[in-house]
């Protein structure tokens, strides 16, 4: 219960700073952590098949995916 | 205080939610703005799969010899979210892609900007 | 101003969610619908993986959707993607350095071999053709970021595409011929736990994990292409 709830604080901290970051790949990466910690919070609720999905499409594919487009426009915001 | 150790994974995809909105609402930057909709999809698919857990079950996978059925959590909602988890990264390609089209096409991807611009 | 009128609607949309929330009791079985699944799926599909079941053969049709969803957005960003006039080019780019061509030649087959067992075993273990084909896209992605000289072709990968989409619907319309209605599971059940049974589930998700892993790796594909 302690582990779940300093999970959660995490995982609602990693999107504040997703929002206030002003280099767009910082907030790239606060998206990625947030991915992380979703994935384990759904092996934690006993859905495996869900949480390898989060893992594989969430944290690795999302996260280059945006990284590719940053690299073709802009790096900071406004 | 059993109230929140009671619905903590609710008040955390809900806190989710509302940030994604937030950032939608707000935020200037057209990055900036698909980042919070892939935050807002990553809070339902939670609150989705934290709303079939069933207490002190176990997954829905009959590994062992013996196993009870009903002693397992709900498998409906885990099928859902498979579904919603790759439908969300094939809309965040196309709207990636498209801002893409966009920046080649303003040169700036503030949204305030583009407003001004007016093609 | 626009922050505290967005603020003022959050606020008033978080007690209504509030309110109804606390309808919702957490961790109490809701629906009968999942039992039904969990005490019949092991006879009737042959599967041991319960989600497995439901997304192939009880929700059949709407993977069938899902497939489509993911096929439109893959052809959507290549054609937005898309330049007038001539043929893109790749630039010549500098090659990577030589712990990185190493590293990616070693791993990019082992990766490949890890998605392909999860999709072969999706019956039987958790897993399955989406997760396979997420770890084979990124096998794809490692090999364009660590081999820079060498390039996937094109034509393989949308031929595997469209024949592996191709199959599901072919064995959808067999099962049509065979039993009287679409997507029914006509292969013999087997053994539950054995690598070959559950009916017609592995050959589907076989051709789901092919096609999703060729799909992602198009996108990609299509995303880093540079142009002159």
């Amino acid at each position: 219960m302690i582990f779940v709830s300093i999970l959660i604080i995490f995982m609602l901290a990693g999107a504040i700073s997703a929002s206030v970051f002003k280099n767009l790949i910082n907030s790239v990466i606060a998206l990625a952590l947030v991915s992380l910690i979703a994935a384990i919070l759904f092996y934690i609720l006993q859905a495996p098949d869900v949480a390898m999905a989060e893992a594989a499409i969430g944290t690795g594919l999302t996260t280059a995916i945006f990284l590719i487009t940053i690299r073709r426009t802009e790096r900071t915001e406004e | 205080m059993s109230f929140i150790s009671d619905y903590i994974y609710y008040f955390g995809a809900f806190g989710l939610i509302f940030i994604g909105l937030y950032i939608i609402l707000v935020k200037r930057n057209l990055i900036k703005v698909i980042i919070g909709l892939s935050i807002l999809e990553t809070g339902v698919n939670l609150f989705l799969i934290s709303v079939g857990y069933i207490g002190s079950g176990t997954a829905p996978i009959f590994s062992k010899p013996g196993l009870k059925a009903s002693s397992m959590v709900d498998p409906v909602p885990q099928a859902l979210v498979l579904t919603a988890i790759v439908i969300g990264v094939a809309v965040l390609a196309l709207a990636l892609s498209l801002a893409i089209r966009v920046y080649r096409h303003f040169g700036t991807l503030n949204l305030r900007k583009i407003k001004e611009q007016r093609w | 101003m626009r922050r505290i009128v967005s603020l003022i609607l959050l606020a008033v949309v978080a007690v209504g969610v509030a309110l109804s929330l606390s309808r919702i009791p957490f961790g109490t079985p809701k629906t009968r619908v999942g039992e039904y699944y969990i005490r019949e799926g092991r006879k009737e599909t042959g599967a041991v993986n319960i989600v497995t079941a439901v997304v192939v053969n009880y929700r059949g049709f709407d993977t069938l959707g899902e497939v489509t969803v993911l096929f439109t957005a893959a052809v959507g960003v290549g054609a937005v993607l898309q330049l007038f006039g001539g043929k893109s080019k790749y630039i010549k780019r500098r090659p990577a350095s030589l712990i990185l061509r190493t590293g990616c030649r070693f791993l990019f087959p082992l990766i490949l071999l890890v998605g392909a067992y999860i999709f072969i075993h999706g019956h039987l273990t958790p897993g399955g053709g989406f997760q396979g084909g997420a770890v084979v896209a990124s096998a794809y992605l490692l090999f364009y970021l660590g081999c820079r000289e060498r390039r996937i072709s094109e034509e393989a990968t949308q031929a595997v595409e469209s024949l592996s989409g191709l199959v599901f619907l072919v064995v959808g319309v067999l099962g049509l011929f065979a039993g009287g209605y679409f997507l029914l599971n006509f292969l013999p059940k087997g053994d539950p736990g054995s690598l070959l049974s559950a009916g017609v589930i592995p050959v589907i998700y076989i051709a789901i994990g092919f096609k999703v892993g060729s799909e992602l790796a198009g996108i990609i594909d299509k995303l880093m292409e540079e142009t002159e």
